[in-house]
């Protein structure tokens, strides 16, 4: 559909600049047009040069994956065509810097040649101003009003003095005046709806916001990608919220501070990615045995080892559950969308202190660098718990034990600095944290971390209207998917084409992927066909887990190429799995 | 050397100290209940952190609150600690293995950041809790169970990679001089900054080098200015004499300082500002 509904890729090398912020601008208009917007990134791991590419998926229904082929392309160079080309919708529109002659362009496509390096350069005498002639061609071209530009031009370059606008304005109306000599032979075309009450945030920016709403005061980090924007985020915005952000020596040093923050009172987390996260797999047990409440983030990239750092993958989902040495109990979320990744981060916070358990996100390079347009956030209506803390009046003053048998498995936490004090401690111990190794204590007290599980499955008690578990669609299904991660947004779009072709289609969107409600998760598999399984990694993580879990199968469907799933791709998986169920009826 | 039983009384725990009797950890056990004692601080106010060997057990045998963390890993919880409550009293507790091999990158770190704590050095020469092994501060001529043939590397000064590390005030002592030592400790846990101790700690049943200190150890010169950071280099790394005291102090601006002027930047720059209001702005 041509009006207000296509992707915009825009690609180019990062030697010439601007790539990612065409982008940018071009989804803030579209979002001011009264559309959604939903943006994808790529970018190279090269300190400088590398192609980069942005892509901006626009639509006046909610949007939930970045699209399956280019409609709109502007290539800034000949290798940003070769490179994108095979992603290109042959029906779509190219547009391409007239400095070079693009070959192998589909007979059916329009193609739009424009000297934009010649205007920037000779005419503008400022090479940086490309993007700003791109958005200006743009503009003329599919009718997005220049004047929205225009005003975003001011309100990101406002603070920078006049001058600054006024180059960028003279460079968007070079670029609208040179397109407008063009005739127009496409039929994509931008049409402004009433404006909606949106925000428009990043997966990482969100588990920011979500953080400072839950109440973090410690965060501490090492860079890593691609995880570091919210390392940079919190050490420019937790002081000012009473907090103390900790740029730290290491992985391991940053959990370990992090796991000292808490155990002093303050809620803490850390962010990190696969190897990080790997290095941090020592004190993740010891989180567990001292029971300290702590919050990790893992912005998946594809591994092993140092991998694919600016790629996206599912990949660490094993390490999130199965990871440490001997049984350690812990909760794992997985955001799927950015306003997930802000709730997911609240989630995160009220488990680890409800349960005195570490809580891992598991999100991802392609949800952490998105942007979404999400509906308003509305801090009044966060629940926010915290960690039952203990007292001597309440409790009982005579001889304080940390580790107490409850029924829960949750025990009173003292704060130093009031009475209770005690050792967290890392050996095996006894409820007042001293050291013990009786056979019976070690299978007491190992019960008792675990039976924290069956309180985390419980949460949505604490938190009315949390779902780990939702089911869409039907209740029973020729196939059934079960989604998670960012593989979510692309299934649900494929089920709504499945449904359409006519086929019996139900989705499990699971959040809480540990521990693993088994009794839904079951009942979902057993009213199905057929189950289908989609993430991105080579082995089929959450396949094998939900195997071990429920004795039932899946269909496990990996891939890892280090970008996201197309929704073509879950689509045949699902056609593919609906006809073998039609075989067998 | 006994303690009164007012303070020992106030933070002993009831649990009985794991090592083995005449261990030099009794000492410095003793000296701390006493520089406790001495500052009157308050048992829950005080928060010790330690990593893992012999050294690792020590917060549980006071009524401090304790966290017994990981091998190498005290410095970053104690961050943590600072971090989150600047107000208590932290004293970090480290063996020369954990210190010095497995938490060295933290060691230089905690130094440069200068965060107000105490690190007790407990240094015995080897690893005792796995039963004798090489460790950094192992003497050149000692064998060990993992060093049959001799050692092999060289040994490693504390006190004068601290100093260059940055810490601001490092001091050694003799875990047998548990009333100077507790003084040292005192001192230590005063010094607005970070503060090392490091304390020669005889193991008696892997390495007892109770005679070899009582020989090497010499209280620093009359003389002696702790502020010359040469000098201090000098005497830290002279090996033929273990000279005991404090080596080196220096006023630094400390790390819970600079956070809190970092906190005032910010609240200069988001003047009020609310998550509220930031989500807000991030309107379309």
């Amino acid at each position: 559909m041509p009006v207000n509904e296509f992707v915009v890729r825009v690609g180019g090398d990062t030697l010439e600049g601007g790539i990612i912020r065409t982008g940018e601008f071009l989804a803030h208009a579209l979002a001011r047009c009264g559309l959604e917007v939903f943006t994808f990134r790529t970018y190279p791991a090269e300190i400088k040069g590398g192609q980069a590419m942005i892509q901006v998926r626009t639509s006046e229904r909610p949007i939930y994956s970045h699209g399956d082929e280019v409609d709109i392309l502007i290539c800034f160079d000949e290798e940003a065509w070769e490179i994108h080309r095979h992603e290109f919708n042959p029906y779509g529109v190219l547009i391409y810097d007239s400095k070079f002659e693009p070959k192998n362009v589909p007979g059916t496509a329009t193609t739009y040649g424009l000297p934009f390096s010649e205007i920037a350069k000779v005419k503008l005498r400022n090479p940086l101003s490309k993007n700003m002639v791109i958005l200006g061609a743009f503009s003329a071209l599919f009718g997005l009003p220049k004047e929205v530009f225009e005003q975003l031009i001011r309100d990101y370059w406002g603070r920078r003095g006049e001058k600054v606008v006024s180059a960028n304005i003279t460079a968007l109306n070079e670029g609208f005046e040179e397109a407008r000599k063009l005739e127009k032979r496409d039929p994509y075309r931008v049409e402004v709806r009433p404006m909606r009450d949106r925000i428009i945030l990043s997966g990482n920016e969100a588990i920011c916001y979500g953080a400072i709403a839950a109440g973090c005061k410690v965060f501490a980090g090492y860079p890593i990608t691609p995880a570091s924007d919210i390392l940079e985020w919190m050490m420019e915005h937790l002081p000012h919220f009473d907090g103390t952000p900790l740029q730290v020596e290491d992985e391991i040093a940053a959990i370990g501070a992090v796991l000292g923050a808490s155990f002093a009172g303050a809620k803490a987390m850390t962010a990190t990615s696969g190897p990080g996260f790997s290095l941090m797999t020592e004190f993740l047990g010891h989180a567990a045995m001292a029971e300290i409440p702590c919050v990790i983030a893992d912005i998946q990239r594809a591994g092993p080892s140092t991998g694919m750092p600016t790629k996206s993958e599912q990949s660490d989902l094993y390490q999130a559950v199965f990871g440490g040495h001997g049984d350690v109990p812990r909760i794992v979320l997985a955001p799927s969308t950015v306003q997930g990744c802000f709730y997911v981060t609240v989630h995160a916070f009220n488990l680890a202190e409800l349960c005195q358990l570490p809580v891992i996100i598991l999100s991802d390079q392609s949800l952490a660098h998105r942007t979404e347009t999400i509906e308003p956030i509305d801090l009044s209506k966060i629940i926010v718990i915290d960690r039952e803390v203990y007292d001597p009046v309440v409790h009982g003053g005579d001889g304080y034990r940390r580790y107490l048998l409850t029924e829960t498995g949750v025990s009173p936490m003292s704060v130093p600095g009031k009475p209770g004090s005690y050792t967290a401690e890392g050996l095996e111990h006894d409820e007042f944290g001293h050291p013990n190794w009786d056979q019976e204590n070690h299978m007491t007290m190992t019960e008792k971390r675990f039976r924290k599980l069956e309180l985390a499955l419980r949460y949505d008690e604490y938190y009315p209207g949390f779902q780990g578990y939702r089911w869409y669609g039907p209740r029973q299904a020729d196939v059934g998917v079960i989604a998670w991660g960012s593989t979510a947004g692309a299934v649900r779009e494929a089920v709504e084409l499945a449904e359409r072709e006519g086929i019996s289609v139900a989705v499990l969107h699971v959040s809480m992927l540990y521990p693993l409600n088994k009794e839904v998760v079951c009942r979902f598999i057993n009213s199905m066909k057929q189950v289908l399984l989609p993430e991105l990694n080579y082995t089929g993580q959450f396949a094998h887990l939900i195997r071990g879990e429920t004795g039932l199968d899946v269909v496990s469907y990996t891939k890892v190429t280090g970008v996201p799933f197309k929704v073509r791709e879950i689509l045949e998986a699902i056609k593919e799995l609906a006809h073998e169920a039609a075989l067998a009826r | 050397m006994a303690v009164g039983a007012e303070v020992r009384e106030r933070y002993k725990s009831d649990l009985k100290p794991i090592w083995c009797p005449g261990c030099g950890d009794y000492g410095v056990l003793t000296a701390t209940f006493m520089a406790l004692g001495n500052l009157g601080l308050n048992p829950e106010e005080v928060v010790i952190v330690s990593g893992i060997g012999c050294s690792g057990r020590f917060p549980a045998f006071t009524t401090a609150y304790g966290f017994h963390s990981l091998h190498g890993r005290t410095m970053p919880v104690a961050l943590g600690v600072k971090a989150a409550n600047p107000n208590l009293t932290v004293i970090a507790v480290g063996g020369d293995g954990d210190t010095l091999a497995i938490g060295g990158n933290h060691f230089m770190h905690a130094c440069r950041r200068n965060i107000n704590l105490t690190y007790l050095l407990l240094d015995n020469n080897l690893y005792a809790l796995t039963k004798g092994q090489a460790s950094p501060t192992t003497l050149p001529w000692q064998t060990t169970d993992s060093t049959p043939y001799g050692g092999y590397e060289n040994y490693v000064e504390p006190c004068a990679l601290a100093i260059l590390y940055g810490a601001t005030f490092v001091a050694r002592e003799f875990s047998a001089r548990a009333r100077k030592l507790a003084e040292v400790i005192a001192q230590a846990i005063q010094h607005p900054g970070f503060a090392l101790v490091h304390i020669l700690s005889p193991c008696v049943t892997f390495f007892d080098t109770y005679d070899l200190y009582k020989q090497k150890v010499k209280e620093l010169p009359p003389d002696y200015d702790p502020t010359d950071m040469n000098r201090a280099i000098q005497f830290a790394t002279d090996i033929e004499t273990r000279w005991v005291g404090v080596l080196y102090r220096t006023v630094k601006p400390t790390f819970e300082e600079r956070v809190q002027a970092i906190r005032e930047k910010a609240k200069q720059r988001y003047q009020g500002v609310t998550l509220q209001d930031m989500l807000n702005r991030r309107r379309v």
